[in-house]
Parts: C-alpha cells; sequence; structure tokens
C-alpha cells in the first residue's frame, strides 16, 4: 500500500512539469505583445514604444528553452501576472475567488454523490421495471440538457416567477456585514455561522440553491449511469449468487455484497465526474452571476485577460492532478486487487 | 436487419430515430426553410434594425427575434446545419486522432507505451470545457477556433478504449492465427486486431456527438465561440440571459428568446443520446443476454 502512494507521488512531478509545458505551449501561441500583459500592472498607462522596450526588456522574443525557465521560476515564487478583469494580481484573484467555488462545489458533491449511488443502484435492483425506466429517462434528460440552458430556466422559474433564489453570492444588504466578519474558511455560509450571523447565513443559503440544484443535476446523470451499469454486471457474477444460495436476505445481499463491489468504478470514475463538476462551476457561475473562480475566467476570457486565462488554466489543473491522485490512492484502499498488483 | 428490428422495438430509441431524422431534413432544406437574403454567406443571421429590446413572434418573425433583432427562427434552421456540422466534424477528427494515437501506443514497445499514455494523462488533467475555452480564447474568436480547441482536448478517451480493446484482442486465438501463418504485424493491426477493436469506439463517439454540440454552445454562450451574428444556437440562448434576469414584473415576456433555440438544441443532442444508448445496449455483449 504505501509502496503504491510513493509510486503515485514519485510521477506527480513528472506530470507536473507535462502540465507546465502543455500550458507553456498554449502561451506561446500568443504573440509578444499579449504576453506583455502579464508584467505590466496598468497596461492603459503604457505609451507608445514602452512595448516594445518592455518585449526586450523582458526577453519575450528570447529563445523558448529561456522563455520557459523564466515562466517557471515566476510561477514558483506565485508570480502569475495580473489580471486586469478584476485589477488584482492573478493570485491574488484566485485567492480572494476560490472559497466561493469551493462552496458551490462542496454542496453540490453532496447530492449528486449519495442521490445519484442511491438512484443507480435501485434502477439495477429493478431492472427493466417502471423506476429503472422513470430514472432513465430522468438522467438522459439531464445527460441532454446543457448546464447553461438548465440554468437559465432555473433563473427563469425561481427568481424571475417565484423569486425565491435570486442571482449572484449575497444580497447588497448583507455585503457590509460580510466584509466586517471575521474570516476563517471564506465560505460565506459557514463564516456567517461562527459569527452567528443568522441572516446571512441564510442569505447565503438562498444564494447557492439554485446553481447548486442546476449542477447537481447534470451531474447527477452521470453517476446514475455508472452505478446502474456496474450494478447490473455485479448482480450477475457467482459470487451473489453464492450469497443468495447461503440463505442471506435480499437486502444484505444487495447491500453489502453488490453496491460495495458495485462501487469501485463509480470511485474511478469520480475523479472524472469531479473534473466535469469543474466545467459545470464554470458555466452556472456565469449564468447566475454567483462570483467564483469560474466566473472570473469567463470574464477574463470574454476581455481577452490572458493573464487571468494562464492562471486560471494552471491552478485547475494543479487541482485536478490532486484530486487524481486522492482518486487513485482512494481506489487502492477499497481495491484490494489495485495494491497487489 | 436484427439490429434494425431490435430497435424499433423500444419506443425510446425509435424517437431518438424520428427526432434525428427530423434534424436531418430541416438541415437539408435549410435554404428552402429559410432562404438566406445573401446567398454567399448563409450562416450570417439577418436583422431587421438594431433596436436591443428582442421582439415577441409575429408574421415576419415567426419566432420572435433576439437582442439586436437577430431572426430567431432562421437561426435555428440554419444552426441545425452547423449544429451537425461541428457534432460530426469535431467527434469525427477526436475519433480518428484517438485511434492512430491509441493503435500507435498498443502495438508499440512499453517504454513508448508508457510515454503516450502519461501524456494522455496530462492532456485529462484539464477539465474539458475549461480547457477548451482556454485554447479557443487563445486561438482568437471563430467557429473554426472553437473546433480545434474542442479537439485538441477531445481525443484522449478514444485513445485509451482503443489501447485497451487492442491489448485484450491481441491475446484472442484469431489473431495468434493470423501471426503464425506469416501475416507481419502491421497487417495483423490493421486488418485483424483494429476492426474488431474499434466497435465500442464508434459506439461510444456516437453518444459524444450530442455532448460536443453541447460543448459548442456552451463555448459560444461563455462568449469565446461563434462571432456575433453567426446561426448557432448557443449564441442565441446567450442572448437571452439578460432579458430573463430583468424582464421586471411578467418573468415570461421574453419567453421566445429562450424556449425556441434551447428546445431546438435539447432534441438535438437528446435524439444522438437516444440513439446512441439504444446502440450500446444492442452492441454491447454483457447486456445481451441479461437476466
Amino acid at each position: 500500500m504505501i509502496n503504491y502512494i510513493l509510486r503515485r507521488l514519485l510521477f506527480l512531478p513528472v506530470v507536473m512539469f507535462g502540465l507546465s509545458l502543455l500550458i507553456f505551449i498554449m502561451m506561446q501561441l500568443l504573440s509578444p505583445y499579449q504576453r506583455l500583459t502579464a508584467f505590466v500592472s496598468n497596461p492603459t498607462k503604457l505609451r507608445s514604444g514602452d512595448a516594445e522596450a518592455l518585449i526586450e526588456k523582458y526577453g519575450l522574443d528570447d529563445p523558448v528553452y529561456k522563455q520557459y525557465a523564466r515562466w517557471i521560476t515566476n510561477v514558483f515564487h506565485g508570480n502569475l501576472g495580473y489580471s486586469t478583469t478584476v485589477s488584482l494580481p492573478v493570485s491574488a484573484a484566485i485567492a480572494k475567488y476560490f472559497p466561493a467555488t469551493l462552496e458551490l462545489v462542496l454542496f453540490a458533491a453532496i447530492p449528486v454523490v449519495f442521490g445519484g449511488i442511491l438512484m443507480g443502484s435501485l434502477s439495477a435492483t429493478h431492472h427493466n421495471r417502471l423506476l429503472d425506466h422513470s430514472t432513465r429517462v430522468v438522467a438522459i434528460v439531464g445527460w441532454s440538457l446543457p448546464t447553461f440552458v438548465a440554468g437559465l430556466l432555473a433563473l427563469m422559474v425561481f427568481y424571475g416567477l417565484l423569486n425565491w433564489f435570486p442571482p449572484g453570492r449575497i444580497g447588497i444588504w448583507a455585503i457590509p456585514i460580510v466584509n466586517k466578519m471575521r474570516r476563517f474558511t471564506g465560505l460565506n455560509t459557514i463564516d456567517a455561522l461562527l459569527n452567528s450571523q443568522f441572516r446571512v447565513f441564510l442569505d447565503a443559503l438562498r444564494h447557492l440553491v439554485a446553481p447548486v440544484a442546476t449542477i447537481s443535476f447534470v451531474s447527477w446523470a452521470l453517476i446514475v449511469r455508472i452505478t446502474r451499469s456496474s450494478m447490473l454486471e455485479t448482480l450477475r457474477q457467482d459470487y451473489i449468487t453464492t450469497a443468495r444460495s447461503k440463505g442471506l436476505r435480499e437486502r444484505t445481499v444487495i447491500r453489502k455484497h453488490a453496491r460495495r463491489n458495485a462501487l469501485i468504478p463509480v470511485v474511478t470514475t469520480s475523479g472524472l465526474m469531479v473534473a466535469g463538476m469543474v466545467g459545470g462551476v464554470v458555466v452556472v457561475e456565469t449564468v447566475f452571476g454567483y462570483q467564483g473562480i469560474g466566473w472570473w475566467a469567463t470574464e477574463a476570457a470574454r476581455q481577452f485577460d490572458f493573464p487571468a486565462i494562464i492562471g486560471f488554466t494552471l491552478f485547475n489543473a494543479i487541482v485536478m492532478v490532486f484530486i487524481n491522485l486522492v482518486v487513485d490512492i482512494l481506489y487502492a484502499v477499497i481495491d484490494p486487487r489495485i495494491r497487489l498488483q | 436487419m436484427r439490429i434494425l428490428a431490435k430497435l424499433l422495438k423500444n419506443w425510446l430509441s425509435v424517437t431518438g430515430f424520428v427526432l434525428l431524422l427530423f434534424f436531418i431534413v430541416v438541415a437539408a432544406l435549410a435554404p428552402v426553410l429559410a432562404p438566406p437574403p445573401r446567398p454567399h454567406e448563409p450562416y450570417r443571421i439577418p436583422r431587421s434594425g438594431f433596436k436591443i429590446e428582442p421582439r415577441p413572434p409575429s408574421e415576419e418573425h415567426p419566432f420572435g427575434t433576439t437582442e439586436g433583432q437577430y431572426d430567431i427562427y432562421y437561426a435555428m434552421v440554419w444552426g441545425t446545419r452547423t449544429a451537425f456540422r461541428l457534432g460530426l466534424m469535431v467527434t469525427g477528427l477526436t475519433v480518428v486522432i484517438g485511434i492512430v494515437i491509441g493503435a500507435i501506443a498498443a502495438s508499440s514497445g512499453a517504454l513508448v507505451d508508457e510515454i503516450i499514455m502519461r501524456g494522455v494523462d496530462i492532456f485529462l488533467a484539464f477539465p474539458f470545457i475549461v480547457a477548451a475555452m482556454v485554447l479557443a480564447t487563445i486561438l482568437g474568436k471563430g467557429l473554426d477556433k472553437s473546433m480545434i480547441a474542442m479537439v485538441a482536448f477531445g481525443w484522449m478517451s478514444y485513445a485509451r478504449l482503443i489501447r485497451g480493446e487492442i491489448l485484450a484482442i491481441r491475446e484472442k486465438e484469431f489473431v495468434t492465427a493470423a501471426t503464425a501463418i506469416g501475416a507481419g504485424r502491421p497487417r495483423t493491426l490493421l486488418y485483424h486486431t483494429l476492426p474488431n477493436a474499434i466497435f465500442p469506439v464508434l459506439v461510444q463517439a456516437s453518444m459524444q456527438i450530442g455532448s460536443m454540440v453541447i460543448w459548442a454552445s456552451t463555448l459560444s454562450f461563455l462568449g469565446v465561440g461563434a462571432p456575433e451574428g453567426y446561426a448557432d444556437w448557443g449564441q442565441v440562448i446567450s442572448f437571452s440571459r439578460n432579458w430573463i434576469i430583468s424582464s421586471g414584473p411578467n418573468p415570461f415576456k421574453y419567453w421566445y428568446t429562450l424556449v425556441f433555440p434551447a428546445g431546438a438544441l435539447v432534441l438535438f443532442v437528446l435524439s444522438w443520446n437516444l440513439v446512441g444508448d439504444a446502440l450500446r445496449d444492442i452492441l454491447d455483449p454483457r447486456l445481451r443476454h441479461g437476466p
């Protein structure tokens, strides 16, 4: 087990190097002028001729390997350039907007994981019956419904018609209170509770409902599909027949013998699901005007704020690498066959 | 024939096929259904005036207009062609690239295989839509740019799938038999292994066409896809967002700006998913003799 984890960890720097190379190649598709913005704190103050001098100064026309070395040094010092969209250094912008996104993803993960696994396994045990068919229809609709369409529909009904769940992250009246609160986690809901601001807590929760529901509805379909097919396959294994012929109750067979084994592929694809959710978050934050890291990235993309986009990509990639690492280790924990290989 | 008979038994897959047929007809008859005012650039949506507020369906504009007075009906008819082109081209290119890379990995030595597959892992470390959005932004505006971006980050799952299939099939007796009668490695790969390994890839590809159309329209919605005024469903939907948020006392006042283009998009994707799902259930040997 330790051996397996060590091997994965040893491999980590190689993946990181590959990632940085890939991002660097994407950056090189930009012209030196576009890349210059990473070094200028306020590009609007540039005079003519300044740009050429700065390209010379920062060596943006240098050979590629020199530029890569310089760029990666900057990255290690946390120097990612300046985001004009939000008038902040990129690293500061990530620190500011990431907690909001984390909050969204954490809240969305709960219904997706538990509801998805439950519906998927119910659908398999009721194979080809009404429950199975209706779950499949709902899942396939969720699969076919683009996140932004689901979000816009939610906005139309729950904000426009009912005015229950407004867009944004927090009500205008609560902003001064939030700014004055002591921050523990950066998550509005938890911090409000720790500061005993219950009205702020409820308001933060209210703003979370619609985006969380939108993300979970769309990602839910994936988990249902995987759990269902994995469960169908497991139920056909010999050891299930053995368990049944031992006289075990059907409930025990399904919960203890079938579902545990059927969950292995679900765990391996959960990395994929998180990746999907991160993608969904970009869209959902844009639809609902929820100011998280995805919202920032979309604004940056629309305004060609390249340092912000590159910083966002780098950050995302690092987060994904660690999630995949955790998934791999989890996989080894639940499936002894993997760690014995 | 047996496959066709099975498909027709299931009403869900019949719905999928009928929907798909409908969209094919609309795409084929686009010049008749919505004659372009400028025949040399049919994908530019005609606009009547530049007024900001959308206008409801009328005789002149059967589905109404978006903000900036783009005709929704026209955008939907020609958007069908855009959707087919996007889905088929992006999926086709990613499948071909994935098969080539996966086949190279499977049929070369352990070292090359390891390098290629770790490269695949690195590409997979980016969430697809994020990577596509970033690359599309860097490449600049345009439908072709977002298609390149989607292809660049879309081929990995096919490479993995085909590699696994080839490795499994290589152990089968008929491959050993081919080698025994003196077929060289390229011949064995091209005539014996690949044709047998390709089927699961094609099933997965049919299910991916819908997703690709979703992702392309998502890129347009985020503002990095097709240029303004291009007949593309995602863009027409993006025009509707501001009017849903600020529609005042009547939340459904501008319903036509969302319902028609979003309906077309959802039905299009649904048709591909239903067809793909049906194909998988029929062709997957593990599910064929189920209880």
